[in-house]
């Protein structure tokens, strides 16, 4: 569902954050429209908006955990973890963490790709909070869900900034309920 | 220069982060002692205190840049920069960044690696901070100051949760101050 299905209809801190992200055509290949929130985080008035949006909703779900996939979720999820008071949980490319991980595959639009998490940072029924910068098809999420059920936490829902419109409404990922801020910009040829 | 080696000596905070962090033995190769940062994110405390040692540090000093080294600068870079009102630049492996940017190598124990930033992200005379979970060689740190001083801004100090025991005192990197709060952890016998 997105933010403005849900309580935040005309808050204007939704437009400054989707104002605030920056449409490159055809990166990393043609036909893609890429969302770079790199220039969010240039605005320090939006950036904060985005985490006390995601900080409103979830400081009263009792999440102990929130997992943030590479990298760009890497940004967003500490600050939130920080003021919910929960841990944080890096979800990494293959190789990066040390010590015992379980490891998830899924697809990319050529080849598979894999998620690890850290076995040992997960306790049973922690409630969790996945989060990532944008879901397009929502694979990357997906296997993040999974990494956090297999360790035995409930995954609450996913957060991402920017989501496809397809997110509407009672969209779930694997049963799961998913929040997304904006949709994705527009590319603006008079930015050019 | 150590955190306890300016005003924080004795500070009990100081040793919790340091207790946080875990050492992998042996990783990603043999002879490594990783520190590894993940288990001081698994503990709010301990990972809200390094946020917040190093916000009281530069929330007086004009800093209007904070640039993360990725990937672990991500997790402390933003904290502090939305704490202190600053902009966020991350600084990236080759190709991932899009649209125009520009590039720095630096040297790794075998090869070369590059680093990347946005072209315009920083503007001249921006006063800028650099983080990063740890400094060893100084190599990335190094070649994130060059694409930053490239670029007109003054990187006024770089910032790091470990560093090695041979940055305390004025070891300077580049000609910048470094601040770092603790040394790495020692092999736990588990």
């Amino acid at each position: 569902m997105f933010a403005v299905e849900n309580g935040l209809q005309g808050d204007p801190r939704l437009k400054a954050i989707s104002d605030a992200i920056r449409v490159i055509p055809h990166f990393p290949k043609t036909g893609i429209m890429f969302q770079d929130i790199t220039t969010l985080l240039l605005d320090p008035v939006a950036f904060k908006h985005v985490v006390d949006i995601f900080v409103d909703r979830y400081k009263h779900m009792n999440i102990s955990l929130v997992a943030g996939v590479e990298a760009r979720g890497f940004i967003f999820g500490p600050p939130i973890a920080l003021a919910i008071g929960a841990k944080f949980i890096p979800l990494r490319k293959p190789g990066k963490l040390p010590g015992k991980v379980i490891s998830e595959e899924y697809e990319l639009e050529y080849g598979r790709d894999r998620l690890e998490m850290s076995v040992e940072a997960v306790k049973s029924d922690e409630r969790a909070l996945v989060i990532d910068d944008l879901v397009a098809t929502g694979g990357t999420l997906s296997a993040s869900i999974s990494l956090l059920e297999r360790a035995g936490a409930e995954v609450v829902e996913c957060a991402c900034v920017v989501g496809l419109p397809k997110f509407k409404g009672q969209c779930k990922l694997k049963g799961k309920p998913l929040y997304v801020l904006v949709e994705p910009s527009q590319f603006d040829e008079l930015t050019l | 220069m150590f955190a306890a080696e300016n005003g924080l000596k004795g500070d009990p905070r100081l040793e919790a982060i340091s207790a946080a962090i875990r050492v992998v033995p042996n990783f990603p190769k043999k002879g490594i002692m990783f520190q590894d940062i993940t288990t001081l994110l698994l503990d709010h405390k301990a990972f809200k205190h390094t946020i917040d040692i190093f916000v009281d540090r530069y929330k007086d000093m004009q800093i209007s840049v904070v640039a993360g080294v990725e990937a672990r600068g991500f997790l402390f870079g933003p904290s502090i920069a939305l704490a202190i009102g600053a902009k966020f630049i991350p600084l990236r492996k080759p190709g991932k960044l899009p649209g125009k940017v520009i590039s720095e190598s630096y040297e790794l124990e075998y090869g070369h690696d590059r680093l990347e930033m946005h072209v315009g992200a920083v503007e001249p005379r921006e006063r800028v901070i650099i983080i990063d979970d740890l400094v060893a060689t100084g190599g990335t740190l190094s070649a994130a100051m060059s694409l930053l001083e490239s670029q007109g801004a003054e990187v006024v100090e770089c910032a790091c949760v470990i560093g090695l025991p041979e940055v305390k005192g004025q070891h300077k990197l580049k000609g910048k101050p470094l601040y770092v709060l603790v040394e790495p952890s020692g092999l736990e016998f588990c």
